[in-house]
C-alpha cells in the first residue's frame, strides 16, 4: 500500500529528551520524496525542525555529538551503518545520552 | 542485513562492543559484561568474604549498574559480602534532591540497605551556598574533597570495610588525561589503581574500572535498570570537560583508546630524584593528609574565614630532591 509519509517514532534519553522540552517519545511523519531517508537526513532534520537552540549539544557536523548512543528497533547503529543506515516504515529511533554524572 | 552474534549462538547481534569490537546478542552482552566485572573483583582481589562494602550511590547509571551487578555477582558467585548503598546530598537545588529518589527506588528494588549523608550536616555548607562563596571555578575542588570524605564517614559509620565506586573507563582515563594536562604528578602515579588505599583510610574499590560508558548504558537500558540522568548544573565549567570532549572524540575514530590511555597511565614510570608528597594524618581532623591540615579542613577553614579562594592554590607536586 502507497503512502506518501514514513512514520517512525524517535525516543530520547539519558537527559538528551531535555533538548526536546523534556518529551521523551516523538512520532514523525517524515514526507517522502526523491531523497534517501537515512539517519543522517533524520539527524539534520530533527535539528533543523524540533530544536530551537542548543543544537550543538545533539548535533556535531553530519551526525550526532560524540557521546550521544543511537539504537534503532533496539540495535546498536554501529551494526546497521551509522549515518547510512535507511530508515523503514515504523522504525524505532532511540537516541540515549551518555553525557551525565554517573 | 541482521549481524549474527560473534559467539556462534545463532542469535541476532544488539550491538558492537568499542573495547572489543565484536558483535554480541542481548544475552552473550550480558554475560561478557558480568564476566568482566567478575574478572577485575577477582583477579585485583578487591573484596574478601564476609566484608561489609558500602556502594557509593548517587541514582546515577554508573552506580546503578554498580549496586546490579554487584548483587548478581554476589549471588551468583558467592563472594559473601553485605551490600550496603551510601549516598552523599551535596545540597545543589535541582540535581541532588531528584537523584536521591532514585537512590531509594533502587534501595527497594535490590532489598540493600541505604544510608544518606548531607554535606549540611556533616560541615554546614551546601554547594550552593559554596558556589555563592567562591564561584564556579574552583566549586568542584571543594566538592571532590568533601564527598570524598563524607564516603569514608558514612562507610566508617555504617560499619562497612570498604567503598564501592562506580567509576568507569572513561572516568579514569579522562582522569589521566587531566593528571597529564595539569603536570599532576602524584595522582598520576595512583589514579589507575582498582583499589586505593592508605594508612588510615577504607580502601575504595573500582569493580566498574574497564567497563565501556557505552557499555554500561547499554547494559542498564536492556536490563531496564532505572536511573537518573542530568548534568550537574555546575559541570559544564569543569575542567574536566576538556578532557571529556577529547576523549569522546577519540573514542570515535579508535575505540580502543580508553583502555589504551588506562594501560598507559597504569605503566607511566617516574623518573628517579622526584620527590612526591608523603602522606601523614591531618592534625585538626585525623584524616589521611599529606600537609598539616587535610584539604577538607583547609577548605572549611577558608569558607568559614571568608577568604575561601586561597584554599585551591596548588602548591608544587613534584619537587626536585636536589
Amino acid at each position: 500500500m502507497g503512502s506518501d509519509s514514513l512514520k517512525i517514532s524517535v525516543h530520547f534519553g539519558g537527559g538528551a529528551e531535555i533538548l526536546f522540552d523534556n518529551l521523551k517519545q516523538h512520532d514523525l511523519e517524515l514526507p517522502l520524496d526523491n531523497g534517501t531517508w537515512n539517519l543522517k537526513r533524520l539527524i539534520a532534520w530533527i535539528r533543523d525542525n524540533k530544536m530551537k537552540s542548543k543544537q550543538e549539544l545533539f548535533v556535531k557536523d553530519d551526525s550526532v555529538r560524540p557521546g550521544i548512543l543511537v539504537l534503532v528497533n533496539d540495535t546498536d547503529w554501529d551494526l546497521l551503518g551509522q549515518t547510512e543506515y535507511e530508515l523503514c516504515d515504523g522504525d524505532q529511533v532511540h537516541f540515549i545520552s551518555t553525557l551525565h554524572g554517573g | 542485513m541482521p549481524v549474527s552474534c560473534t559467539t556462534n549462538c545463532g542469535r541476532k547481534a544488539i550491538l558492537r562492543r568499542p573495547k572489543t569490537g565484536t558483535s554480541l546478542c542481548k544475552e552473550c552482552f550480558f554475560d561478557a559484561f558480568e564476566t568482566e566485572v567478575h574478572h577485575t573483583i577477582t583477579s585485583g582481589k578487591l573484596f574478601y568474604p564476609r566484608q561489609l562494602v558500602a556502594i557509593g550511590a548517587s541514582g546515577g547509571k554508573d552506580s546503578t549498574v554498580l549496586a546490579y551487578v554487584m548483587k548478581f555477582l554476589n549471588d551468583k558467585y558467592d563472594y559473601k559480602l553485605n551490600l550496603m548503598l551510601l549516598s552523599i546530598d551535596e545540597g545543589i537545588t535541582g540535581y541532588r534532591d531528584d537523584s536521591l529518589n532514585t537512590v531509594k527506588e533502587n534501595k527497594n528494588d535490590y532489598q540493600l540497605p541505604l544510608k544518606i549523608l548531607s554535606y549540611q550536616n556533616l560541615y554546614g555548607w551546601t554547594m550552593d551556598r559554596v558556589v555563592e562563596e567562591v564561584g564556579k571555578k574552583n566549586n568542584c575542588t571543594f566538592c571532590g574533597v568533601f564527598r570524598r570524605q563524607a564516603l569514608e564517614r558514612g562507610a566508617v559509620m555504617m560499619g562497612a570495610s570498604c567503598i564501592a565506586t562506580g567509576h568507569n573507563a572513561d572516568d579514569i582515563a579522562e582522569t589521566v588525561l587531566m593528571n597529564i594536562m595539569r603536570g599532576d604528578v602524584a595522582r598520576l602515579g595512583r589514579c589507575c589503581a582498582a583499589i586505593t588505599s592508605s594508612d588510615g583510610a577504607l580502601p575504595r574499590v573500582k569493580p566498574l574500572k574497564f567497563c565501556y560508558e557505552k557499555e554500561i548504558v547499554m547494559y542498564a537500558y536492556f536490563r531496564k535498570l532505572k536511573y537518573f540522568s542530568t548534568e550537574c548544573v555546575y559541570a559544564p565549567n569543569a575542567y574536566r570537560g576538556h578532557a571529556r570532549n577529547f576523549l569522546k572524540e577519540l573514542e570515535r575514530i579508535r575505540p580502543s583508546v580508553i583502555m589504551d590511555i588506562i594501560h598507559s597511565g597504569e605503566n607511566l614510570v617516574f623518573q628517579t630524584g622526584i620527590k612526591t608528597p608523603q602522606q601523614g594524618t591531618c592534625s585538626s581532623c585525623g584524616h589521611v593528609s599529606s600537609q598539616e591540615l587535610c584539604q577538607a579542613c583547609t577548605l572549611l577553614l577558608s569558607l568559614n574565614e571568608g577568604k575561601a579562594k586561597q584554599g585551591v592554590s596548588k602548591k608544587s607536586h613534584k619537587i626536585r630532591s636536589t
